[in-house]
């Protein structure tokens, strides 16, 4: 139980009356890189959304390290040592890069609401938002508002803002979306690196980077997993093919 | 970074040598004072100043549409007149220099109050919250007697014998420091709030509520801090005008002055920190200049809102911030043709708008009154064609010019844009 780092049980989602998820049970072991794969649609992206509160589970169980969140708030979810990235960009765009990075760190360095710290002078908060700038290839650009950064800036910043917190488990909304070849290789590294000693979850269409990373892989279908194993098990899968209709050969 | 620092260092520096000097320049030497005029309007440029900047910690900031400040100011006004009356007579052993901190923690008290309300709202719903607010408070200041006095108001005495200084303050220019001195501290202080974790994290709200909560923070309560703390600068900013005035009525908590905070924040320039402090400066200069030669300074106010937030959604200081690339490129002058261009076109439009203003408004207002209407130095006639026409003629020709210099404008801006473009990147 104890090296079981994310544990779904039963989840089941609907809006309205169309469920969307319905009954996911998974667990993903810590220090694990797990990717969830799919058909458009399938319902990847609302298990993050579950999973990190940002929508409320319709009956079923989360578990974080063994204890319950699914009735937590984003923040209370995060604290505990979850984070994820958004499909969509979601960065701070009129903020500067060193300030998005710096932000992402402020709970976890425990700052929490202070009205009263000189932000200029701490100095392990500083020089921390430094080095994560530095890993992620955007010191040059710290001063840049967020908004102005190419889309490949973007991301990576995205990335770094999602792991800057120190969180145990990371979820990963298609991080390399949109990306080029090029783009792509160098965030697969950049992810590769940051998430070292971490429980990695993402949901990616790219199956070069879901081959390329993955310890496991789940494969979701109309909001129901259809097989999960590591990649060489599910790529023999026969309702694996039929879901993807070869998509798989042509990785 | 130290080179940015001590640029601001600067910029603070002058603005407070000007606010200090500023009574100077008007020193009467038949009377030995300073012009009482200009004194009160400099007081009400440095509550206004305060009123501005704690607003714009939630517009700027926070991005908070809150149509209620006024009521942090006038609740901070009507305490500190209850305040005084206990001081003068020995009930609260206070000096008056320390009176605005009590004024501002009544402030703060309601905004505790409203804000655990409203600051779990967003956007349109907070807006209307406090838009409620507003209309409830004002409410209850003609209804409440004992605390709000009614429509008459409530009113004190700021000689309460007790100064930290030895200061009596029974003369304009001795409140006038005090003011100062209280806009100083506060404005500083909420430029120090700015670069706190809280100021920070209410950036990042502003910028995108939802990323907030997934970086460990709820955004309600950055919102509501944010809120409190800034009814706590708007209630020293109404004690300030409670001590000047020695009385305050409803229209010190009343929705007009919450206008007038958007209007100050948003005309000076809500992005950049001191810009709410431009934009009371003007909308005062407008308010007790303007008011004294037309009747419509209002609709000049209005009219250079909307232009401002149609032409120049970042204010004034946005506008100047603009220039800073071409400045550093020492590519200025090549600006100054094409401006001098514009300035034609902007005075004709100007001419023409102002005397269809004036024209109407004496047509409904000062006619009833039997008096002449006097406008750019000549008695005009308003019964007869010609000004009627000329301005009409002056609004129309100077809009179509105005179109044309615009675009060449423009293109000399942008050309200038993309000429630097390189170097703005490098840097």
């Amino acid at each position: 139980m104890t090296d079981i780092a994310l544990s779904l049980r039963d989840v089941t989602k609907s809006f309205g009356s169309t469920e969307i998820i319905r009954g996911v049970s998974l667990d993903i072991k810590k220090g694990e890189r797990h990717a969830i794969i799919g058909p458009n649609g399938a319902g990847k992206t609302t298990v993050f959304n579950l999973i990190s509160g940002r929508f409320p589970i319709s009956s079923g169980e989360i578990l974080l390290n063994g204890n319950r969140i699914d009735e937590l708030a984003p923040h209370r979810i995060n604290r505990l040592g979850l984070s994820r990235s958004f499909q969509i960009t979601s960065i701070f765009p009129r903020m500067s890069v060193f300030e998005n990075l710096r932000c992402a760190l402020l709970w976890s360095m425990g700052y929490r609401y202070s009205f009263w710290t000189p932000l200029w002078r701490q100095k392990e908060l500083n020089e921390k938002t430094i080095a994560f700038l530095e890993d992620l290839n955007l010191l040059p650009r710290r001063d840049v508002a967020a908004g102005l950064l190419s889309y490949a800036d973007q991301r990576a910043l995205e990335i770094g803002m999602t792991i800057a917190g120190g969180a145990s488990v990371i979820l990963l909304d298609e991080p390399t979306a949109g990306m080029s070849n090029t783009e792509t290789d160098n965030a697969v590294e950049l992810i590769r690196r940051v998430s070292t000693g971490k429980t990695l979850v993402m949901v990616e269409h790219d199956m070069r980077v879901v081959f390329g990373l993955a310890d496991i892989i789940t494969v979701l279908v109309y909001g129901q997993i259809i097989a999960s194993g590591p990649p060489h098990e599910v790529r023999a899968n026969p309702a694996v093919q039929e879901a993807y209709l070869g998509a798989l050969e042509a990785a | 970074m130290t080179e940015r620092t001590s640029r601001h260092t600067v910029v603070w520096l002058i603005a407070i040598l000007i606010a200090v000097a500023a009574p100077w320049a008007f020193f009467n030497y038949t009377t030995g004072r300073q012009s009482g005029f200009v004194v009160s309007m400099l007081s009400q440029m440095g509550m206004m100043s305060i009123l501005a900047l704690s607003y714009n910690m939630l517009l700027g900031q926070a991005g908070l549409f809150s149509l209620c400040h006024a009521t942090f100011f006038g609740i901070g006004g009507y305490a500190t007149i209850h305040f005084l009356t206990l001081a003068g007579d020995g009930t609260l052993p206070i000096p008056l220099e320390l009176v605005p901190v009590l004024s501002g923690l009544s402030g703060l008290a309601l905004a505790v109050v409203f804000g655990s309300m409203a600051a779990k709202q967003r956007a349109t719903a907070f807006a209307m919250i406090t838009l409620g607010i507003g209309e409830l408070m004002t409410t209850a200041a003609l209804m409440f007697h004992h605390f709000f006095g009614g429509e008459g108001g409530v009113n004190s005495n700021r000689v309460i014998g007790h100064s930290l200084f030895g200061l009596k303050y029974a003369s304009g220019i001795q409140v006038y420091y005090l003011i100062v001195g209280w806009t100083v501290i506060c404005a500083l202080a909420m430029y120090y709030l700015t670069r706190t974790p809280l100021g920070r994290m209410a950036n990042a709200t502003r910028d995108n509520f939802e990323r907030a909560q997934f970086i460990g923070y709820d955004p309600r309560t950055v919102r509501f801090m944010q809120f409190a703390l800034s009814g706590f600068f708007a209630g020293i900013g109404g004690g300030l005008y409670a001590i000047t005035y020695e009385i305050v009525t409803f229209d010190a908590l009343a929705a007009p002055l919450s206008a007038n905070a958007l209007l100050m924040a948003y005309i000076g320039g809500s992005a950049v920190f001191g810009g709410p402090v431009l934009g009371a400066v003007l909308i005062t200069l407008l308010q007790s200049g303007v008011s004294l030669m037309s009747n419509s300074w209002v609709i000049y106010v209005g009219v250079l809102f909307i232009c401002m937030v149609i032409f120049a959604p970042n204010g004034i200081m946005g506008l100047v911030l603009a220039h800073g690339p071409i400045a550093r490129a020492g590519k200025l002058r090549l600006l100054l043709v094409p401006y001098a261009r514009l300035l034609v076109p902007v005075l004709l439009v100007l001419f023409g708008f102002i005397g269809l203003v004036e024209l109407t408004s004496f047509l409904t207002i000062g006619a009833a009154q039997g008096k002449t209407l006097v406008l750019y130095g000549r008695k005009i006639d308003v019964n007869s064609l010609t000004p009627w026409l000329i301005s009409t003629a002056a609004l129309v020709l100077g809009g179509a010019l105005l179109r044309i210099e615009a675009r060449a404008f423009h293109r000399v801006w942008e050309s200038l844009m993309i000429e630097l473009m390189p170097a703005r990147v490098a840097a």
